[in-house]
C-alpha cells in the first residue's frame, strides 16, 4: 500500500480547560473517502478544521504526505473545504465564486473559463454562471460549493455536514453523487457528519468518534457488524445493548448471565467472570412463544410500530426493560400483552469487554432512538 | 363604500402620534421654507408677501459656491478619516465577545451625554497654543513652536471627526458583524491571503456600511455650524454657517430658506444614490 496522504499524530485541541479532541492519531489513504462520524460535540468537526487549517492543534502533528502542516496556513495547504453553510460569496456570481480560487493564484482569464465549466459540468449546474447565491436553492448551493473547492484540484476534500440543511430526499440523491464524484476524481475525501446512515452509505472507512477519543475506525460492515466499543454499538446503527457477567465458556460459546436472565454468545477472547455488553442487532433479535434453549429472557408484547419497510417490534422484558427487534410487516402481529421468549443466534451477539462494574441498571437501552426514526418517517 | 376599511385602535396608538410629531415638525416647517424661499425679504428679518426666483438663482452666486466647495471638501477629508478610524476599531470589536461588544459600543455612546458644546469647548483646551498637546510637544523638544491646531481649518476637521465619529461606528460596526466570518475562512480556504480576502470579501460586503456611514457623518459635516464656529474661529463657513448667517445676521430669510433647499436637496440626492446602490434606510439608524 502507498503512503497514507494524511497522518494524524496524538493531536489534543483544548480550548481553555475543555479537551475537545483528545490523543487523535489516525491515517487516512491517498484516495479514499473517510467519514469523521459521531454527536455533536465529539470533536469531529474540530478534527476536520485542523486538517483544513482554521484551528492549530494544542498539541501533536499532523502530516500531509509527510509534511508537517499543523503551523501551515489553510491558504498555502493544498487542501479545500466544503462548509456546512455553503459559505458562498453573496456579492459574487456563480462563476465568480467558483473561479475565486483561481482568480486569487491569477491564473489566466481564458483557463478560468474552461475550468469553471468543467466544473459547472461536473456537477451539473451549467447555465448558472450569472445568477447569485442566493437565486438558488439548498441543492444547487450545495453543488456550486462542492465545485468552487474543487476547482484548485486539492489532493484533500474536506466536507463538513455538508448535506446537513438538505432534505432527506435530496440528502439521498446527495449522497449517491458525492460517492459517485469521489470515484471519478479519486480525490481523497474525509467527510464529517452525525448521520450514521450518512456515513454507511458513503464511506470506504468510518471513524467514529465520541468525547474527542477515537472509538472506532474501520469500514462500515466492520463497524456495524462487530463494533468494539458500546458506543458504537448504540451509535451506529439500532442495537438492543444488555449488560452481563461471562458465567461459563466452553471453547468459545458462552453463557452469560444478565440481570434479567441467561442467555448465549460467542466470543474468543473475553473469559469466564468477564464483565461485558452485548449489543444485538435489531434484525437478529427473534421472538419465540416457548422458551428456547439457553436462554431464560421473558417478555411482554408492548407495541408494535409501522415505519415502512418494518414492524419495530417493542418488548418488554419483566425488570421493565425494553428491547426492539425488526419485523417485516408481513409476519402476522401478536395481541398486545402476548408473553413471549427474545432469543438470538448466539453468533449474532456482538460481545464488547464493559470497563463499567457490574451494576445492574433498571433500563438502559435508550428508546429515543427509535423515536427519533418514526419521526424521521413521518416527515 | 360599503367595505370601508375600519381603522384599528391600536393602530392608531402606535402610529399616531410619530405621525403628528412628523407633521408638526417636519412637514409644515418644510412647506414653510419652501414657501417663504419664493419670498422678498423683509428689512429686519421675516418676509414680503411676492413670488421671485431671484432667492434661488442667489444660492448660486460664485461666494456661496466657493462656501460649496469648501464645505464639500471639508466634508470629505472628515469623513475619510472617520471611515479610516472607525473601520478597524469597528472590525476589531466585531469579533469580540457579547459583552465587551456591549461595553465597547457604551464607551462609543457615553460621550453623548455631554453637551456637545462643553465638549468642543474641552477639544479647545487640549488643541490652544498654550494647550496640553503643545505642551508636551514643546517639552519633549519635538517643536520649538507652538503647532497651530484650533482656530483653522485643522481644527474644524478636528472637531467635526470628534463630533461625527459614533456615527461612522454604528453603521460600520453593525454591517461588519453581519458578515459571516464562513466566508473568510472560505477565502482563506481558497488560497486568499489575509489581504485578498478583505479587499475581495470583507470590504464589498461591508460596503452598505461604508455607504450608510458616510450619509451619517458627510451630510452633518456640511452643516454643523457651530462646530465651524467654535474650531474655527469663525473664518471657516460651511453650508450650515451660510444658512445660519442669513437668517440670523444678514436678516434674510428668504435666501436662508432657498439655502437650506439646497442643502436639503444634496441631502436627499446622496440618500438616493444610497438607496439604488442597495442600501436599506434602517441600516442608517445604526445598530
Amino acid at each position: 500500500m502507498s503512503e497514507p496522504i494524511i497522518k494524524i499524530e496524538n493531536v489534543c485541541k483544548a480550548y481553555g480547560n475543555n479537551q475537545v479532541v483528545k490523543n487523535l492519531s489516525m491515517t487516512i489513504e491517498e484516495g479514499e473517502f473517510l467519514t469523521l462520524l459521531g454527536p455533536s460535540g465529539c470533536g469531529k468537526t474540530t478534527t476536520l478544521r485542523m486538517l483544513a487549517g482554521f484551528e492549530r492543534p494544542t498539541s501533536g502533528n499532523i502530516y500531509i504526505q509527510n509534511k508537517e502542516i499543523q503551523d501551515t496556513k489553510p491558504y498555502n495547504r493544498e487542501i479545500n473545504t466544503v462548509f456546512q453553510n455553503y459559505a458562498l460569496f453573496p456579492h459574487m456570481t456563480i462563476f465568480e465564486n467558483i473561479a475565486f480560487g483561481l482568480t486569487v493564484k491569477k491564473v489566466a482569464k481564458d483557463e478560468i473559463t474552461s475550468r469553471v465549466r468543467e466544473m459547472l459540468d461536473l456537477v451539473q449546474m451549467t447555465g448558472y454562471e450569472t445568477r447569485k447565491p442566493d437565486q438558488l436553492s439548498g441543492g444547487q448551493k450545495q453543488r456550486i460549493a462542492i465545485a468552487r473547492a474543487l476547482i484548485n484540484r486539492p489532493r484533500v476534500l474536506l466536507l463538513d455536514e455538508p448535506l446537513g440543511a438538505l432534505d432527506l430526499k435530496l440528502r439521498k440523491q446527495m449522497q449517491f453523487e458525492l460517492k459517485d464524484l469521489q470515484r471519478k476524481l479519486g480525490i481523497t475525501f474525509v467527510y464529517v457528519t452525525h448521520d450514521q446512515e450518512e456515513a454507511l452509505t458513503m464511506s470506504n472507512r468510518i471513524a467514529i468518534m465520541s468525547g474527542g477519543i477515537l472509538e472506532q475506525l474501520d469500514t462500515p460492515r466492520v463497524v456495524y457488524e462487530t463494533p468494539k466499543t458500546k458506543f458504537v454499538a448504540d451509535f451506529v446503527g439500532e442495537s438492543n445493548i444488555f449488560y452481563g457477567q461471562v458465567v461459563e465458556k466452553n471453547e468459545d460459546d458462552l453463557k452469560i448471565e444478565l440481570e434479567n436472565g441467561s442467555v448465549l454468545a460467542t466470543n474468543s477472547y473475553v473469559q469466564e467472570k468477564d464483565i461485558i455488553d452485548i449489543s444485538v442487532r435489531l434484525e437478529n433479535l427473534k421472538l419465540s412463544l416457548n422458551p428456547v434453549e439457553g436462554f431464560s429472557l421473558k417478555g411482554y408484547i408492548k407495541e408494535y410500530v409501522f415505519v415502512g419497510n418494518v414492524h419495530k417490534v417493542i418488548i418488554s422484558l419483566l425488570n421493565g426493560k425494553e428491547i426492539k427487534m425488526n419485523q417485516s410487516p408481513k409476519i402476522p402481529v401478536l395481541p398486545e400483552n402476548t408473553e413471549v421468549y427474545p432469543y438470538w443466534n448466539k453468533e449474532d451477539a456482538v460481545v464488547i469487554l464493559s470497563t463499567g462494574n457490574l451494576v445492574f441498571k433498571a433500563i438502559d437501552a435508550p428508546v429515543y432512538h427509535m423515536e427519533k426514526e418514526v419521526e424521521a418517517y413521518e416527515k | 363604500m360599503k367595505n370601508r376599511k375600519k381603522i384599528n385602535p391600536g393602530f392608531l396608538i402606535m402610529v399616531g402620534p410619530v405621525s403628528l410629531w412628523m407633521l408638526l415638525f417636519v412637514l409644515i416647517p418644510f412647506i414653510y421654507i419652501v414657501t417663504i424661499s419664493f419670498m422678498k425679504r423683509s428689512t429686519y428679518g421675516g418676509v414680503k408677501l411676492g413670488f421671485t426666483f431671484e432667492n434661488l438663482l442667489q444660492v448660486f452666486e460664485l461666494s456661496n459656491l466657493k462656501v460649496f466647495g469648501q464645505s464639500v471638501l471639508i466634508a470629505g477629508i472628515t469623513t475619510i478619516i472617520c471611515i479610516l478610524i472607525a473601520y478597524p476599531f469597528a472590525y476589531f470589536i466585531a469579533q469580540k465577545t457579547a459583552i465587551t461588544k456591549t461595553v465597547f459600543m457604551a464607551l462609543v455612546m457615553v460621550p453623548f451625554m455631554i453637551n456637545s458644546l462643553i465638549r468642543l469647548f474641552s477639544w479647545i483646551n487640549i488643541l490652544r497654543r498654550e494647550g496640553i498637546i503643545n505642551r508636551i510637544l514643546m517639552g519633549s523638544g519635538i517643536i520649538s513652536e507652538p503647532l497651530q491646531l484650533v482656530y483653522n481649518i485643522v481644527g474644524v476637521i478636528i472637531g467635526l471627526v470628534y463630533t461625527l465619529l459614533p456615527f461612522m461606528i454604528m453603521p460600520l460596526y453593525s454591517s461588519i458583524e453581519k458578515l459571516d466570518l464562513s466566508l473568510l475562512e472560505a477565502c482563506s480556504d481558497l488560497g486568499a491571503k489575509p489581504v485578498t480576502a478583505f479587499l475581495k470579501v470583507t470590504l464589498p460586503l461591508t460596503m452598505p456600511g461604508i455607504f450608510a456611514g458616510f450619509i451619517m457623518t458627510f451630510i452633518p459635516a456640511l452643516g454643523l455650524f457651530f462646530v465651524t464656529d467654535l474650531m474655527g474661529g469663525s473664518k471657516i463657513l460651511v453650508m450650515g454657517n451660510l444658512i445660519r448667517n442669513q437668517f440670523i445676521t444678514a436678516k434674510n430669510w428668504p435666501l436662508g430658506a432657498a439655502l437650506s433647499l439646497f442643502l436639503i436637496a444634496i441631502t436627499l440626492l446622496i440618500v438616493k444614490l444610497y438607496q439604488k446602490s442597495g442600501g436599506r434606510m434602517d441600516e442608517l439608524g445604526g445598530i
